[in-house]
């Protein structure tokens, strides 16, 4: 599938803007005792600047693994084993250690899993927040400087500047996101990676944190990608919206789109499995399990659990394709469609 | 009216205050509470962290004891059990926890969670009878028992883990089951599934269900009543349509703006809830917990913590800005919470 899913989505860009970080067949692999484990098998999204995509999937379908790659953050034994990742037209994959290390928090940051937890208890916000300016800039600059950044970008997370005094037990559990955010934008970077950033905070404080990131990509004109499984938090935050299954992207769409009318049948289940606040006291279960990524199985890797499963989704891989402007989708059901219309 | 199943009265759990440290925090503050056996209805208790829901279920379980008021189980101090009685309790009184990976012990099979309970129960005379038991509890929760039983934790979903301590909960025929948080930590396209069989446990075995959640969206769709409570108290109770379509306290209308509903044309709530500065709130007040953040706090709010007052019939909120509806005891909170048995049977249908 590779070979047509980057051709496919270079009509996408809409003319004069160009993407901030282009993704093209990306492949990430875990080699284990019992075999090669493609966690990530064969991704292509373009992220535009100041954009905000959301990235969901159940546990073990890669969104994180994407996260960590874009990073450059996998360890053995995994590896990217294969794709590019442009960051402003600059490929991720081929550079140097050094060289990535200087990309992380100027150009490319992440706010991880856990984050707020992983704040030192015996250093206050601030210090944490010069560790990480001093430890990627090119060069050196005083410590007023640096003290004068990192109190902004408190600041620029909605905390007070005195907060930089502090010690993480000293604030709570949204001041503690935030700090970490702020982290994360000290350096202005150009694309911002959060991965399940309120998974552990109540709805009200989630509100206070997701209105922060929603605010910094406004102010900043940061691209934000948000990975998390909560399709709620998502349809109220992200523009676009991609969904991926068993390492693969099933469907890229813009969010009223992918609401009002899924293409891909397994967003259609995911959709349908939510509490809407009609017809309350229905439940729907996707039935059935993800594969597992060691023994993948033939064709479609959803065909398994597909209510519209046809024979041809049992031996071939469906392309990944654009159906229409904007929206991409890897399914056997569209890709007749696509072809009639191409006709 | 029978003797209810179980029964907090005027509840206080208080924390800490030892040695170490000098400050004791209240996860509990004289909360009442009753729980009728033999209604086939579903209460979900909300909160954000630290409203004191989890402290609740522990009091429930006895797995603590208050530090004032009484826990009564059919009408018997549950710290005061032994023996027979104290058995009967664990068995009445089932539990589903959060976390569906650390209640399996990864050195046995599935089956030991389900074959403890039997054994220790005598719920089975024979190893068929046994394995029957075992085999209709995992149908109901609509599990296959030839895929489940025999197989490691490790080989399982987080959710058919899940549903099997659910099927364990309903082999033991409890008279309650208390969930606490059942589906946080499951996959979001497995939640449907799992309180799914925790409905169809409640309609056909006829077990009431106290769903102990931070999800507003799950607990609007799984149950029929609702308690909202803030830093140890109850905010407001009553019927779940009515108090998520028109909550009443501003706490729980804070709760429901920021919900993000799975709809983008549905904003989430865009008017910021700004303190008026009409009144201010001192730091240390005796009064309404809540006042800090209220947006319209009165100066009778810290004066003296609001009782519950009846909004509308079967609604009831503790704030003062409903101080000229009808007072409602306390104790008689839990009145609202229970289905009267015309109404249960037509909950599918509605």
């Amino acid at each position: 599938m590779s070979a047509p899913a980057s051709q496919a989505s270079s009509p996408t860009r809409p003319p004069g803007a160009s993407p901030v970080l282009s993704v093209r067949d990306l492949r990430v692999e875990y080699s284990t005792d019992s075999g090669v484990v493609k966690a990530v098998n064969g991704i292509s999204f373009d992220l535009m600047p100041g954009e905000k995509l959301g990235l969901v999937g159940e546990s073990g379908s890669g969104k994180s693994t994407v996260a960590l790659a874009l990073m450059r953050m996998i360890r053995p034994p995994g590896r990217i084993s294969g794709g590019q990742m442009l960051l402003q037209g600059k490929d991720l994959v081929p550079l140097p250690e050094r060289t990535m290390r200087q990309m992380r928090a100027r150009e490319i940051a992440m706010i991880p899993q856990g984050a707020m937890n992983s704040l030192n208890p015996v250093a206050r916000i601030e210090d944490q927040i010069i560790d990480t300016l001093e430890d990627h800039a090119t060069e050196r600059r005083s410590k007023k400087v640096l003290l004068d950044l990192a109190r902004s970008a408190l600041e620029s997370v909605g905390l007070r500047r005195e907060v930089g005094r502090m010690y993480p037990h000293e604030l709570s559990g949204g001041m503690k996101q935030r700090a970490c955010i702020a982290i994360a934008v000290a350096m202005r970077p150009k694309v911002v990676i959060a991965d399940e950033p309120t998974s552990a905070l109540d709805v009200v404080v989630q509100r206070q944190v997701m209105d922060t990131i929603l605010r910094l990509q406004d102010e900043l004109g940061v691209a934000v990608i948000l990975i998390g499984h909560d399709m709620g938090l998502m349809a109220q935050s992200v523009d676009r919206l991609a969904v991926m299954y068993a390492g693969k992207l099933a469907e890229v769409s813009p969010i009223r789109e992918i609401f009002a009318e899924p293409l891909h049948p397994y967003t259609d289940l995911l959709i349908d499995s939510l509490p809407k606040l009609e017809d309350r006291g229905t439940f729907r279960g996707i039935p059935g399990l993800p594969p597992s990524l060691k023994s993948l199985p033939p064709g479609c890797l959803f065909h398994p659990r597909c209510p519209k499963v046809m024979d041809i989704c049992r031996q071939e891989i469906p392309e990944y394709l654009e159906l229409r402007p904007q929206q991409f989708v890897a399914c056997h059901l569209h890709e007749e469609r696509h072809d009639r219309a191409a006709d | 009216m029978t003797e209810p199943l179980i029964e907090l009265r005027n509840v206080t759990k208080v924390y800490g205050g030892g040695v170490l440290s000098r400050e004791a925090t209240v996860a509990l503050d004289d909360v009442s509470l009753t729980v009728q056996g033999d209604t086939p209805q579903i209460v979900s208790v909300v909160g954000e962290s630290g409203s004191g829901k989890t402290t609740l279920a522990s009091l429930l379980m006895g797995f603590i004891a208050p530090t004032s008021g009484t826990v009564r189980y059919r009408g018997e101090d549950v710290s005061k059990l032994r023996g027979e009685h104290m058995r009967e309790f664990r068995r009445d009184v089932q539990a589903v926890f959060q976390d569906p990976f650390s209640v399996f012990n990864p050195f046995y099979k599935v089956d030991h969670v389900l074959t403890v309970p039997i054994h220790k129960f005598r719920l089975a005379r024979s190893k068929s009878e046994r394995t029957e038991l075992m085999e209709s509890a995992l149908e109901t929760v609509g599990l296959r028992p030839d895929e489940t039983l025999g197989r490691y934790p490790h080989q399982l979903s987080g959710g058919q883990r899940q549903r099997i301590t659910v099927a364990r909960a309903l082999m033991l025929r409890p008279r309650l089951i208390v969930a606490d948080e059942p589906v946080s930590m499951v996959d979001a396209s497995l939640r449907a599934t799992i309180l799914e069989s925790l409905r169809t446990v409640n309609q056909t075995l006829n077990v009431p269900i106290l769903y102990i959640t931070h999800d507003l969206g799950t607990a609007y769709h799984v149950s029929d009543h609702i308690l909202v409570m803030y830093r140890g108290t109850i905010v407001e109770a009553g019927e779940v349509e009515t108090v998520i379509n028109a909550p009443k306290h501003p706490y729980t209308q804070l709760l429901i703006d920021s919900i993000p509903w799975p709809d983008p044309t549905r904003r989430w709530g865009e008017e910021r809830v700004e303190r008026t500065e009409a009144f201010s709130v001192p730091d240390e007040h005796g009064g309404c917990r809540f006042a800090q953040r209220c947006p319209s706090a009165m100066s009778k709010c810290v004066t003296a913590p609001p009782p519950p007052f009846l909004s509308s019939p079967g609604h009831a909120a503790s704030c003062y800005l409903y101080a000229d509806r009808p007072e409602l005891p306390k104790e008689d909170l839990s009145t609202l919470l229970t289905l009267a048995p015309p109404e249960g049977s037509s909950i599918k249908a509605s």
